[in-house]
This record gives C-alpha cells, sequence and structure tokens, in this order.
C-alpha cells in the first residue's frame, strides 16, 4: 500500500477576501455611525406597538421622572439661529460667538438661561454637576422659558427653512415635529403640564417616543386572529 | 503580493550576495486583528432602530357643554387609569356615582384589547375588509387611508374616554393609547378623572386589595 502523503508545508488559507470584506464593513459602520451626544439624562420611554418613526426635524422635550424639562431641537444651524433668538429675548444671557458655536453642536439640555454660558463653557465636570442640580428648563406661568424656546424654535426653524428656500406648501408637508420622550414612570400630570406649554403655543400634535415592542404583540395579527 | 526581485546587475567575481528568491510576504494577523476588533465595536455600538413614536394629537380647548352633546353614551367606554400601574378599570355608558360597577381590566393582550375588540367590531370588520382590499391592490395607499378614516371616524364608532388622575403612570397612558390603536378606536380623549370617579376609582382599588401587589 502507498504511503498517504502528508503535505509537509503549513496548510496557509487565503485571508484577502475575508479582510477585504472586514475592512469594507469597518468602513461601513465608520461612515454611518452617527455619535450620539452625551445626553444630561436618562428617560427611558414606555413601549407600544407604533411602528412610525421618530420624524427627522423634531423639536424634543424630554421629561425625566422627576418632572424636569430637556429641551433638543435638530438642526444646526436652526440652533444657532435659535440662541440667538433667544439672546435677544433673554439680555441676560450673554453667548461668546464660541459658545454659540458648540451649542449648535449640543445635544439635549435642562438648564435655565441665566446658567447656559456657564454650562457650556464648562467642562464635563462642571455640566454633570450643573445637571444634577438642575431642576430642568422652568416652565411655570412666572418665568415659562420652555414656551419661549418652543416658540423662538419654531421662529428659528421657519427662518432656516425659507433661506433654504422650502415654501410654505413644503413646510406644512414636512415641517418641524414635536416629540415627548418621557420616562416610563413619570407621573401624567408633569407631562400635561409640558403639553399645556404647548397649547398655549397652540401646538397641539405631538410625537411620543416609545420603544417598539415584541413581535407578539403585533397590531395586524391580532385582528386577524379574532 | 508585493515581490521584489532584484535583478543580476553586475554581479562581482565572488559577489554571491543573492537576493532572497521567495516573495516578500507581510503577515496581515495584527491587522486583521485589529479590523475585527474595529469591526465588532462599531457593530455593537451602532444603534441602527432608530426611536419609534406615537402620535397623539391633543383637542383644543373645548367648551364642556358643547362636548358632552356631541357624545352619545350607549357607545361611550371609560377607561380609569388610577395611581398605581395595576388600577385600570372601565365602565360603559354614562357615570353613576351609586350604580356604576368599575370593573377591573389590565393592558396586556388578554385584558381591555379583547373588551374593545369586542366592543369595536364592526369598524374591524370594515377595516380588515379594507386591508385586503388594499393588500390585493384592489385600492391604492391613499383611498385606503381616505376610507380608514371614515371607517374609524364613524357616528356610530364607540369612542373611549381615557381618564387619569394625577399620579397615573405615563406607561400607562401610552399603552391605553397603544390598545386603542390596536383596537382601531380613533375615537378616543385623554382627560383628568372626576372626583367622583377617583373616589370609585380609589374604593374598588381597595375592596380588591391591588395596592398589595
Amino acid at each position: 500500500m502507498p504511503k498517504i502523503k502528508i503535505p509537509k508545508s503549513a496548510p496557509s488559507l487565503d485571508m484577502t477576501p475575508m479582510v477585504d470584506l472586514a475592512f469594507l464593513l469597518v468602513t461601513f459602520f465608520m461612515l454611518t455611525a452617527k455619535f450620539r451626544n452625551m445626553e444630561p439624562i436618562e428617560a427611558d420611554p414606555p413601549s407600544s406597538t407604533s411602528l412610525t418613526q421618530l420624524p427627522e426635524k423634531v423639536m424634543l422635550i424630554t421629561i425625566d421622572t422627576a418632572g424636569r424639562a430637556y429641551f433638543d431641537i435638530s438642526g444646526r444651524t436652526v440652533r444657532e439661529k435659535l440662541i440667538e433668538r433667544m439672546m435677544v429675548r433673554y439680555p441676560a444671557a450673554k453667548l461668546t460667538q464660541e459658545q454659540i458655536e458648540s451649542f449648535s453642536k449640543m445635544g439635549t439640555f435642562g438648564q435655565p438661561i441665566e446658567l447656559l454660558a456657564q454650562y457650556i463653557a464648562g467642562d464635563n465636570d462642571v455640566k454633570a454637576a450643573l445637571d444634577k442640580t438642575s431642576k430642568g428648563i422652568p416652565l411655570d406661568s412666572l418665568n415659562n422659558q420652555l414656551g419661549d424656546w418652543i416658540q423662538e424654535g419654531y421662529y428659528a426653524f421657519v427662518d432656516d427653512a425659507t433661506e433654504q428656500g422650502l415654501t410654505r406648501e413644503q413646510l406644512k408637508e414636512d415641517g418641524l415635529r414635536y416629540a415627548i420622550k418621557a420616562d416610563a414612570n413619570t407621573e401624567y400630570a408633569k407631562i400635561e403640564k409640558v403639553i399645556d406649554v404647548f397649547r398655549d403655543k397652540q401646538i397641539f400634535q405631538f410625537n411620543m417616543v416609545t420603544n417598539l415592542e415584541g413581535s407578539d404583540t403585533n397590531a395586524d395579527a391580532n385582528l386577524n386572529a379574532q | 503580493m508585493a515581490e521584489i526581485v532584484e535583478g543580476g546587475g553586475g554581479g562581482g567575481k565572488h559577489g554571491k550576495k543573492k537576493a532572497k528568491k521567495g516573495s516578500a510576504r507581510i503577515d496581515m494577523t495584527p491587522m486583521v486583528d485589529l479590523a475585527f476588533l474595529l469591526l465588532t465595536f462599531f457593530v455593537l455600538a451602532a444603534t441602527l432602530a432608530k426611536p419609534k413614536a406615537m402620535e397623539i394629537i391633543y383637542p383644543k380647548e373645548v367648551d364642556d357643554k358643547e362636548d358632552k352633546t356631541k357624545l352619545d353614551d350607549a357607545l361611550a367606554t371609560t377607561l380609569l387609569l388610577g395611581e398605581n400601574e395595576n388600577e385600570v378599570f372601565y365602565y360603559s355608558g354614562a357615570f353613576k356615582p351609586d350604580t356604576t360597577q368599575l370593573i377591573l381590566t389590565d393592558l396586556s393582550k388578554d385584558g381591555f384589547r379583547k373588551i374593545m375588540l369586542d366592543k369595536n367590531m364592526r369598524v374591524n370588520d370594515q377595516v380588515i375588509q379594507l386591508k385586503a382590499k388594499l393588500e390585493s391592490k384592489e385600492i391604492d395607499e391613499s383611498t385606503y387611508e381616505e376610507a380608514y378614516k371614515q371607517v374609524v371616524g364613524a357616528k356610530d364608532a364607540p369612542f373611549v374616554v381615557i381618564k387619569t388622575v394625577d399620579e397615573t403612570k405615563f406607561k400607562n397612558v401610552i399603552g391605553a393609547m397603544d390598545e386603542l390603536n390596536i383596537c382601531n378606536v380613533r375615537k378616543r380623549a385623554i382627560q383628568d378623572m372626576a372626583e367622583s370617579e377617583a373616589i370609585a376609582v380609589r374604593q374598588r382599588a381597595a375592596e380588591l386589595d391591588l395596592k398589595k401587589k
């Protein structure tokens, strides 16, 4: 019987395609990755079966379990315009050009406007400390800063859209949407307070941010089972 | 791979400076390791799913009187959300403090949904028919939307009022709205609970010993 020849050299595997693929994927994920801004609060929204996606152009009010309100609006140019408008309304808030720049890049914040400059200028420790003691954006009737943020946010958005050449009709179709992201355990009265601020500004339609529930509660499946 | 073959230049007499014949292979293992490390990081860090949102439209402030004349008690179901998560009650028709019996339910698959699917059967049947038509391409998307709106907004379609107290948890409100979405109940409202109802809820909850849960 002839001996089976065992090849002496180590079996080598051509890894090139695999490496190519790996780098392709790395590149893809790196390019699509959008780094989330550090959020000053954790709000874990309730789950629902709703499949609607959160709109792109959105003003987002986050409410935590203590009822503190946080403000966020999408679009850098919009935010720049917004802060300039707010500085006109609140002369006490003086931001340098640099701070305006970093405000436009910032995410959600929950500071009264008097502390905003300090908050923006501060490093992460300062921010964390301010967030800890913050009572959110004031929204009572005497000092309704949230209402002003909402109003000026809307105007800033419209200004920005007009600059980009959008018509009124287009804005109606694809305008600014309002979203509320509240922690599942927040008391409803605290959310109603924020909603009342919106209602004062004649805004009645909201997107409540929710997590998607498991597919066992799929709406269609349930209906058809009936 | 990169291969460098040295040409046989004017080799000296004794110049046995032999260039290595084998191709210069670069060990790619570390690079590949790094690539996969990065890949793993980005895959794990990526949140591909964008957050979802549920649309809720709040009414403008309306005059109470006008509101009441519009509603037909026979079609009404009221869902009462108490201060605790498991305090979910409903009653049909108008509220009479002495006779109205609050029925305990919950916001799970077999709770309030079953009741509302039953009450809203006629609307649901129509919606299923519409959906079938849409799927078989008999009607297009916009016709469907239009017809859907008409069906769910019909005058004789049942409606639900969700009543809350200050302490009601947000997830219960969203859960209730979600159930109504599933049941195609589009005629609904969120209101504050009247004092008489709040008392009834508290009593019923005490009777059923719900707080201990």
